[in-house]
């Protein structure tokens, strides 16, 4: 067995060290290690996006990633978007516009989103399709997950947003 | 205040059948808090992970652990010589068959479990099932069903040598599982020898596999000292998962706990036993600790369970106006190396015989062979009730078929053919009573939506024009689902009929919880089942709690697949809530001192007729149940009911897609569909839609792209997200909703089901919509999926 190394970084705004081995990926350090287990293993190919964090400002699939190159980076997963028990535009987002429905690829989706609209405050639906394409879901189809993000992109411009979906729209009294 | 106003207040504070109500479970899933089964963490728990055999065939001479078991870390390594003695190494399959837990001899399908490595750590696990020496002496393979009913092919299965009589009936081969038939097989034939007009068509469905965003994995303790039993599992199934460990352990139930927690999407992947979970449980036994085995997406992809494998010939009898008189379909169905379908014990191809579909048929029969390969086992239900969608692929490609042989439009001939309104309940040539359904208005509502008349003119135009670089095709499928299994007297597992079932217990201070013996995989149980006992017991569905998967707490019932909670699980709830409701009429009644007859209930309250300032609410009510309560009476507001539901219920829907294929590249771009489903009455639109969306989804997946082919010497093809396709949020095309109402009669509340109409209806849509592509070049089938290669070699067969 190779010999453990002491890895330091930021998580979600806190100061971190973490005894790991070379090989270890991230995904493991923050699900075993760190009870970080909103970001979820789907493939550990890469393919599904459900590990998405963001590392310095860019959206990494932490199952590609080894934890000892994470050394002085900051960290941002799920744990990290609700504030003294405010949701994120996002979050309030996904579940105004239903986004999702297992959630298993809920926090990946919200991290990857999060990343977007910060380079992107105003995406058109192309660009959101094609910013979202790494993440993958098996339940809502997507379309969901746009409106989702564009209800959340508006909320941060600071536009007054509204549910498609009102809770009484086929009832009358 | 306007008393509709208030009313509307009343409704809206109830979030009752019908509202949109936001869920209730995503609080937990949008902050990352959920609780998957990977997510749990117990006290000295270990980490396991299988060896596979990398052949698909083979004789094993032996296996060495000794290195495995030096390895620093490592606590034990389980083979079949190790669970002998428990009798163990062989586990029943739900179809009537057994599976290898870990094989026992011989491997017969590609990554067969062969050991199980329990260690420290997932990473000294993985290392020590690297030196796991198994020495194999490779068998010849075969991989095609109806190769496997040659003479002299390979014995795939030497443990039933000599066994000519199976689960299912005489075996006509060594590789030969089962055949059922249903039908009237004479009048059927002579439908056909008496008919104007006859069509056949040979079909695949290939395998696929359900392949659900979390994989399958458990996490089994053993507490030696209580004899207790804790699993958590990613099971669609928890109470049948504990009677089946019951029977293999030998443990009493009441000893035996089955959790299910959060589950990341099933869609028919979760409900079987996995030989994972029945090793994972003897480490924790022998080992005294927990111990955690979570599979890999190559292991999802390539052991626990494919779906479809059908290979369908049907045939068509009608007269030359296009009206139906028979309908005939032979399937020799791969079953893979064990006969693990999920299917009722009495059905061995599960409701296939739902192939007659929407249409009045008056004569049918059909018979299916299951065939064994070497393959991995399965057969279950791919968001569909059991073969359900095969059936209606069948049936919805037929009748295109049948279309272009008479050149009759395709809405034209369904609309000839379609069971009318008053037909209802209609009995089916093939012994189903199909509750309610009211197609004509259907499909027309969707046609003029997108004003088909429109779109053939447009296709007519591209086809007259040689330099139109695309081929256009419309597809429409009006298929009928069944689902809600089901009647006990037709449907049951392991001798377990398929009820389900509901227990509301209301607390002093108004609110209530509620536990099913149902578990959502993403379907939002917590929010809808809520729903109905509010708009039933007048209890507002904020005030409720929903329990589901702990087979400790929750009562019985069957599982969550094949639709069936709605139909069933959410018929008991209305009828619980039922129950609440007249034991409250009753405390109401003595409360106010009148008799229960002259009390009207109205949304959350008791009220006298003719005299409505004089009422009772609900909340007042649960308090007086634990203290006021009529001579004679038991305290206490609760209730628990098992419905055994008379029938299925039968959803339906009129779907329209248009493709656009390019000619030269095969490249197919879905420019448009629109989906218009009828699933009785409506609990949740915003659920109802993201169900639809992802059934939608999932259906264009397996139309265009999934597949787990097979080579000669037995490799599984598609065992990674790089070979098997789920869309993208690119390639994912807009969906249009759209329903008609029409209520199941026999159910409490007349709902239906919904969440896999969509999966079934819009495969063969996708299908006839590529067919119609170019149906004008005289095709009149070819098999998904419709990848580009695969189009633009059937585009090149042509001459394009």
């Amino acid at each position: 067995m190779s010999k453990k190394t002491i890895v330091s970084f930021k998580l979600n705004g806190a100061a971190i060290d973490v005894m790991v081995e070379p090989r270890e990926l991230l995904i493991h350090t923050l699900r075993e290690k760190l009870s970080i287990t909103g970001p979820h293993i789907g493939c550990e190919t890469s393919h599904c996006g459900a590990c998405t964090v963001d590392i310095d400002g860019a959206s990494v699939k932490s199952c590609t990633v080894l934890t000892v190159q994470c050394e002085g980076a900051e960290l941002l997963t799920i744990e990290g978007f609700a504030k003294g028990g405010v949701l994120h535009p996002l979050q309030e987002g996904f579940t105004q516009e239903h986004g999702l429905q297992c959630g298993f690829c809920t926090p990946g989706m919200i991290t990857r989103a999060y990343r977007l609209l910060q380079e992107n405050p105003n995406p058109t639906e192309e660009e959101i399709r094609f910013w979202m394409a790494g993440n993958l879901c098996r339940c809502t189809g997507y379309q969901n997950i746009v409106k989702a993000i564009q209800y959340a992109a508006a909320k941060m411009r600071g536009e007054t947003v509204t549910t498609s979906h009102p809770l009484m729209a086929e009832i009358s009294a | 205040m306007d008393q509709n106003v208030e009313n509307h207040e009343r409704l809206e504070k109830l979030e009752g059948i019908g509202c949109s109500r936001k869920r209730r479970e995503d609080p937990r899933f949008i902050q990352g808090k959920g609780n998957y089964v990977d997510d749990i963490k117990l006290p000295g728990m270990l980490f396991a992970v299988m060896v596979r055999s990398p052949y698909a065939h083979a004789k094993i001479k032996s296996i060495d652990t000794t290195k495995a078991k030096a390895h620093p870390g490592v606590h034990a390594v389980l083979t079949a010589d190790d669970l002998k003695p428990l009798k163990l190494h062989w586990m029943p399959t739900l179809a009537g068959d057994v599976q290898a837990v870990l094989a026992d001899g011989y491997v017969s399908f590609q990554n067969q479990e062969v050991a199980f490595v329990v260690a420290d750590d997932r990473y000294v696990a993985a290392d020590a099932a690297e030196l796991v020496e198994v020495d194999y002496e490779e068998l010849p393979v075969v991989v095609d069903p109806f190769k496997a009913l040659l003479p002299d092919a390979p014995v795939i299965r030497p443990d039933l040598d000599g066994k000519n009589v199976g689960a299912h009936g005489a075996r006509k081969h060594h590789n030969h599982i089962f055949n059922w038939q249903i039908g009237d097989k004479d009048k059927t034939d002579r439908a056909f020898s008496d008919a104007e007009v006859t069509v056949a068509q040979d079909m695949h469905y290939p395998r696929v596999h359900p392949c659900p965003l979390e994989t399958c994995g458990s996490v089994a303790s053993y507490d030696a000292i209580r004899g207790d039993l804790t699993v958590w599992i990613t099971s669609q199934a928890p109470h049948v998962v504990r009677t089946v460990v019951g029977l293999l352990s030998s443990i009493p139930e009441s000893k035996i706990r089955i959790i299910s927690p959060d589950i990341g999407g099933g869609f028919g992947n979760k409900v079987g036993v996995y030989p994972g979970y029945v090793c994972a449980i003897v480490a924790s036994i022998v080992l005294g600790r927990p111990v955690k085995w979570i599979e890999s997406r190559s292991e999802n992809l390539t052991t626990t369970a494919f779906a479809r494998d059908y290979w369908m010939s049907g045939e068509l009898a009608a007269d030359k106006s296009g009206k139906i008189k028979a309908l005939r379909v032979n399937v020799t169905a791969d079953h893979g190396a064990f006969d693990a379908c999920a299917d009722p014990t009495k059905w061995p191809a599960g409701m296939f015989h739902v192939c007659t579909g929407s249409y009045d048929i008056p004569n049918a029969h059909v018979s299916v062979d299951g065939v064994y390969t070497n393959k991995f086992p399965g057969g279950v239900s791919y968001r569909c009730s059991f073969r359900v969608t095969e059936a209606v692929y069948l049936v919805e490609r037929m009748i295109d078929v049948l279309a272009q042989k008479l050149n009759i439009d395709k809405a034209e001939i369904r609309k000839r053919n379609f069971i009318k309104y008053e037909q209802f309940p209609y009995l089916t040539p093939l012994g189903l009573e199909f509750d309610s359904g009211n197609y004509m208005p259907a499909l027309e509502k969707v046609l003029e939506a997108v004003d088909y008349n429109a779109l053939r003119a447009e296709q007519a135009q591209k086809r007259a024009d040689p330099t139109c670089p695309t081929l256009m095709g419309i597809g429409i499928t009006t298929f009928t689902e069944i689902v809600g299994a089901g009647p006990s007297k037709s449907c049951d597992i392991l001798g377990i009929g398929m009820f389900d079932s509901c227990e509301i217990r209301v607390h002093p201070d108004g609110s209530a919880i509620a536990r099913m013996g149902t578990i959502s995989q993403g379907q939002g149980h917590q929010t809808t089942y809520a729903q109905i006992i509010a708009s039933e017991s007048g209890i507002a569905a904020s005030q409720i709690a929903v329990e589901e998967g702990d087979t400790s707490t929750a009562p019985y019932g069957l599982g969550t697949y094949g639709s069936r909670s709605t139909p069933v699980a959410g018929a008991a709830v209305a009828r619980a809530s039922r129950k609440i409701r007249e034991k409250a009429r009753k405390i109401a009644a003595h409360l106010l001192e009148v008799s229960p007859d002259d009390l009207e209930f109205d949304l959350d309250q008791f009220k006298v007729k003719g005299d409505p300032a004089k009422a009772k609410t609900m909340k007042e009510i649960a308090w007086a149940a634990y203290n006021n309560v009529p001579d004679g009476m038991e305290m206490g507001l609760e209730a628990v009911d098992y419905y055994d539901p008379p029938n299925f219920t039968f959803p339906f829907g009129a779907y329209l897609c248009v493709v656009d294929v390019h000619k030269k590249t095969g490249e197919t771009k879905v420019r448009r569909f629109y989906a218009l489903d009828d699933c009785g009455t409506r609990i949740n639109p915003m659920i109802i839609e993201g169900q639809i969306h992802g059934g939608l989804t999932e259906g264009f997946a397996v139309a265009m792209g999934q597949e787990l082919p097979y080579d000669e010497q037995g490799n599984v093809l598609g065992g990674t997200l790089m070979d098997y396709f789920l869309p993208t949020s690119m390639e994912t095309p807009h969906w249009e909703t759209d329903f008609t109402v029409t209520p199941s009669p026999h159910h409490p509340i007349g709902a239906k089901g919904v969440a896999e109409s969509p999966h079934v209806g819009s495969i063969p849509c996708f299908s006839n919509a590529m067919v119609d592509a170019f149906a004008h070049l005289g095709t009149t089938h070819f098999n998904m999926p419709y990848n580009s290669y695969r189009v633009w070699q059937h585009a090149k067969s042509l001459g394009l």
